[in-house]
């Protein structure tokens, strides 16, 4: 044990200036040792101080960014207070770094090639013809097929891995003693995810290069790295090997998010038995409301068993072809049918492209329908002509949507965005229409403090909550929603799972739930659909598509679950 | 994974709890007052000395326009040949003109006719491109093909050679206007040129409102398209055609003095900054009594910044990349 450690942290301050000088601290006391070789993961959650973490330890703080205290050793020497130029030096070829968005990371108007060789020449590792072949070499390492002709092309003919190898190509081209990852897959699908890491593990293992790994997602920590650093806060509130943070984590906030991880909590019978219960009573509930509504004359819909029923949707969009006059046709989806049983969920999972946010705005009837049909409650929704139909059927189904900073109207109070649709409805009062905003507020459970508010004042969390109360505001039977955690943290994710439990066993809601992470399906759904290309794959239920997948694309989508394969005991 | 003994700086470390405590997981922290967009925005605007700069240039100039008599007893239209370029003398601090006006008195009474002829435009140029500048944006395909191509040919010809035309016909056929027939007629002609600025800005700011996920939330609840436009769309795009239209005030005042300065722009019996200057050039010819040059051109630029600063200051105020989000 006389190793020297690569990357020796101790009791590091980093602020940033604000307002009037103030300096706001975003890491606060952190140490941490990273040895030759070893991968480390910082685990947090956004705002925890982690991304500031690894970008002073390349000197690329922001800047308002500034290291009040504590001292980070590379290789025995300080370069928390070394002059620029020392980082500088340090910088590509001792420290690289993979960047978190490979959309904006790379330069669109250079070759990728030319911007691997940039890279090369400043480091003084190759020049001129030299360096053009150790770019290929780099990219084929990287795992980019065709390594030539890829080289000589432009950052838009790549796909997002791709960009993220041709990074992780560029990150490496000097051949660093550390690598330094931040979020390296957070943008790009599970199962690219999950290739891209596999290979920066072999390379880095290959090549003897430390890696420090920041993350939000602590299945994928545990699952990639030798020793784990949880931050929470600006501290590090806990850190030691990663399987054993992971069976037995100690820290409540460790314990809070070891709980939560929907890649580790899914596997749980428990998060099974509790989503039973909820389905038990949510049926029940239904069931009660659909009797009603059979009664009833003024509500839309006969009461069947299946609330949204879809058959042979198919939704084509005209792309532009070679030529000016030419339109190629492209299905977006493609012969999809489902039915949604009243009181439960169905979600629909697929990655980004796979058609499963134009089969929600189908369904919703933002998106005309190319063929097919989509039937609400027995009622074709094509043969809801009259305003005073269509206004009865927008109140019976209620989109949330994903982005939780543009589906709120920035302009519009808290108050407002939720009594919008009970004023566009005309219901009740004006007192009658508040105290139902109130009861909305409770159910969401926000504060009614958040009224007056705005949109910006909130956090990625709250919004949503505000989003899912304006949805609830016209009592819907069914609410849809379009990734509506996928923008969350972890620990918000999880809270924003159980209000939706809770409110489908309240009140007895069907859900349409779409998203790109099997991880959650489990917490919250009953049915699944996995789509690729715009088609089903596999229907059906969820213990059946975890436990027994038939189709080889969802058995790649269940491997590709960041910490699945982690056996936790209980 | 082997669990070997730690190494040295990696054992388990668990920090004690009463350094981090727990919080509510995403509770609610508010401690400011409820802010809106626009209200953040003035909060900026009155930090910003720019702001207070150009406020302070823009008041004395509507003192000027509306209480004229504050700053001069004379008359501007008392224009007497015994006074050719007389020199400056008490309550006359600029001497008179080659026609005998008080210079003073033609530069303060002016602004009234420059700045009216500045804030009118944009009002109505503003309005005019609002309108096409949504209605292309919201409702595209070719609707969108016709207004842009529509406004591509007004954009494309010289603002203040289609103006000369304009002004000149009308001239023609109505040759007698008083103060503000005259001040409409620059108004009309400069804003029928002047608006596709705004369609353009505002066309580009709407399409990409209207593609945000609240706007599809309000449809879903089942707020009509027209009632969306208005509501949402709209008040969301207003932020970048606000600060185009207060910079685009200050030109318009150059582009009215320049007319006047042809002779196209306010007819001659209207004191108007263009005006003085086109009855300067001789001055500027021979070199001498320079003084009734430099003062109107003096006040012409004082305005013109005063309005250029605040369009800056509100520009700064608003743009997005400052706002907390």
């Amino acid at each position: 044990m006389t190793e020297t450690p690569l990357l020796k942290i101790t009791d590091l301050h980093v602020g940033f200036r604000g307002e009037k000088k103030k300096i706001l601290p975003a890491v606060d006391g952190a140490s941490l040792t990273i040895y030759p070789g070893q991968t480390v993961a910082i685990v947090g959650e956004s705002g925890s101080g982690k991304s500031t973490l690894a970008h002073s330890v390349i000197g690329l703080l922001p800047g308002a960014g500034v290291v009040t205290g504590g001292t980070i050793e590379f290789e025995g020497q300080d370069i928390a207070h070394a002059k620029k130029d020392d980082i500088l030096a340090l910088r590509g070829s001792s420290i690289g770094l993979v960047p978190q968005d490979p959309m904006s990371n790379l330069n669109p108007l250079w070759k990728v090639g030319f911007q691997i060789k940039e890279a090369l020449v400043a480091n003084g590792v190759a020049e001129g013809k030299e360096a053009d072949r150790r770019v290929v070499e780099l990219l084929e390492e990287a795992g980019l097929p065709d390594a030539e002709r890829r080289a000589r092309q432009y950052p838009h003919e790549f796909s997002g891995g791709m960009r993220q190898r041709a990074l992780i190509a560029m990150g490496l081209a000097a051949r660093p003693k550390l690598l330094i990852a931040d979020e390296p897959t957070s943008a790009l699908d599970v199962t690219v995810q999950k290739q891209i890491l596999d290979h920066l593990d072999m390379l880095t293992d290959d090549l003897g290069i430390a890696v420090m790994l920041i993350t939000h997602d602590l299945g994928l920590a545990a699952e990639r790295a030798d020793h784990l650093v949880v931050m929470y806060r600006g501290k590090v509130v806990e850190s030691g090997p990663a399987l054993e943070i992971l069976r037995e984590p100690e820290h409540p906030y460790t314990q809070r998010l070891v709980s939560k991880a929907p890649s580790i909590a899914s596997q749980r019978l428990s998060s099974q038995r509790a989503r039973a219960e909820v389905r038990e009573q949510a049926v029940q509930t239904a069931g009660e409301i659909a009797a009603e509504v059979a009664q009833s004359n003024v509500v839309l819909g006969e009461g069947a068993d299946d609330i949204v029923v879809a058959e042979n949707l198919t939704k084509i969009f005209q792309l532009r072809g070679a030529r000016p006059w030419q339109k190629v046709d492209f299905p977006a989806v493609d012969d999809v049918s489902f039915r949604l049983k009243r009181g439960t969920t169905t979600a629909i999972v697929g990655e980004s492209g796979s058609g499963k946010s134009t089969v929600a705005r189908m369904v919703l009837g933002l998106l005309p329908i190319t063929s097919g049909r989509v039937l609400f409650d027995g009622v074709d929704v094509k043969d809801l002509t009259s305003k005073k139909d269509r206004l009865r059927f927008r109140r019976q189904l209620q989109p949330v949507f994903q982005n939780p900073y543009a589906s709120l109207d920035p302009l519009y109070s808290i108050y407002q965005s939720i009594e919008e649709p009970l004023r566009t409805h005309d219901i009740g009062s004006k007192k009658e229409r508040e105290a139902k905003v109130r009861d909305l507020l409770d159910k969401v459970a926000l504060p009614t403090t958040v009224m007056s508010r705005f949109p910006a004042e909130l956090s990625g969390g709250q919004r949503q909550r505000v989003a899912i109360a304006r949805a609830l505001a016209l009592d819907p039977e069914v609410v849809i929603c379009d990734e509506a955690v996928s923008a969350l943290d972890v620990l918000v994710q999880a809270q924003i799972l159980e209000l939706l439990n809770d409110l489908q066993a309240e009140l007895g809601l069907s859900y349409l739930f779409i998203t790109h992470d099997l991880a959650v399906v489990r917490q919250i759904a009953d049915d699944v659909l996995v789509m690729q290309n715009g088609k089903v794959v596999e229907h059906s239920s969820v213990s059946q598509v975890f436990d027994e997948p038939r189709e080889a694309y969802t058995r790649r989508l269940l491997d590709a679950i960041p910490g699945g394969t982690i056996s936790l005991g209980s | 994974m082997s669990e070997s003994a730690a190494r040295p700086g990696q054992a388990r470390y668990v920090a004690p709890l009463e350094e981090t405590p727990l919080r509510a997981i995403d509770a609610v922290v508010i401690d400011a007052a409820p802010e809106s967009q626009w209200r953040e925005a003035w909060k900026r605007l009155r930090r910003s000395p720019l702001f207070w700069l150009a406020t302070a240039i823009i008041v004395v100039i509507m003192v000027a326009i509306f209480f004229p008599t504050l700053f001069t007893n004379a008359d501007p239209q008392d224009g007497d040949l015994d006074r050719q370029f007389a020199p400056a003398g008490e309550g006359h601090p600029f001497g008179y003109t080659f026609l005998g006006y008080d210079v003073w008195a033609r530069t303060v009474y002016g602004a009234r006719a420059s700045v009216a002829v500045g804030v009118l435009t944009t009002i109505v140029a503003t309005l005019l491109g609002m309108v096409t500048g949504a209605v292309a944006g919201f409702y595209g395909g070719w609707v969108d093909t016709l207004v842009s191509r529509f406004s591509d040919i007004f954009f494309s010809i010289p603002l203040l050679l289609a103006c000369l035309v304009v002004i000149a016909v009308i001239n023609n056929l109505y040759p007698q206007r008083g103060f503000w027939g005259s001040v409409l007629v620059v108004v009309m002609a400069l804003s029928l040129f002047a608006w596709p600025q705004i369609t353009r800005q505002m066309r580009g700011a709407v399409l990409e409102v209207k593609n945000l996920e609240f706007v599809d939330a309000a449809t879903a609840i089942g707020a009509s398209r027209l009632v969306n436009l208005r509501r949402h769309i709209v008040p969301n795009a207003l932020a970048p055609v606000i600060v185009t239209a207060t910079i685009l005030l200050g030109t318009f005042i150059v582009a009215e003095t320049s007319l006047s300065f042809l002779g196209l722009g306010l007819p001659s019996n209207v004191a108007s900054w263009g005006n003085d200057l086109s009855g300067a050039t001789n001055q500027v010819r021979s070199g001498t009594h320079l003084t009734v040059m430099w003062v109107p051109a003096t006040a012409l630029a004082v305005t013109v910044l005063g309005f250029i600063l605040l369009g800056e200051a509100v520009r700064e105020a608003l743009d997005p990349k400052a706002r907390k989000s």
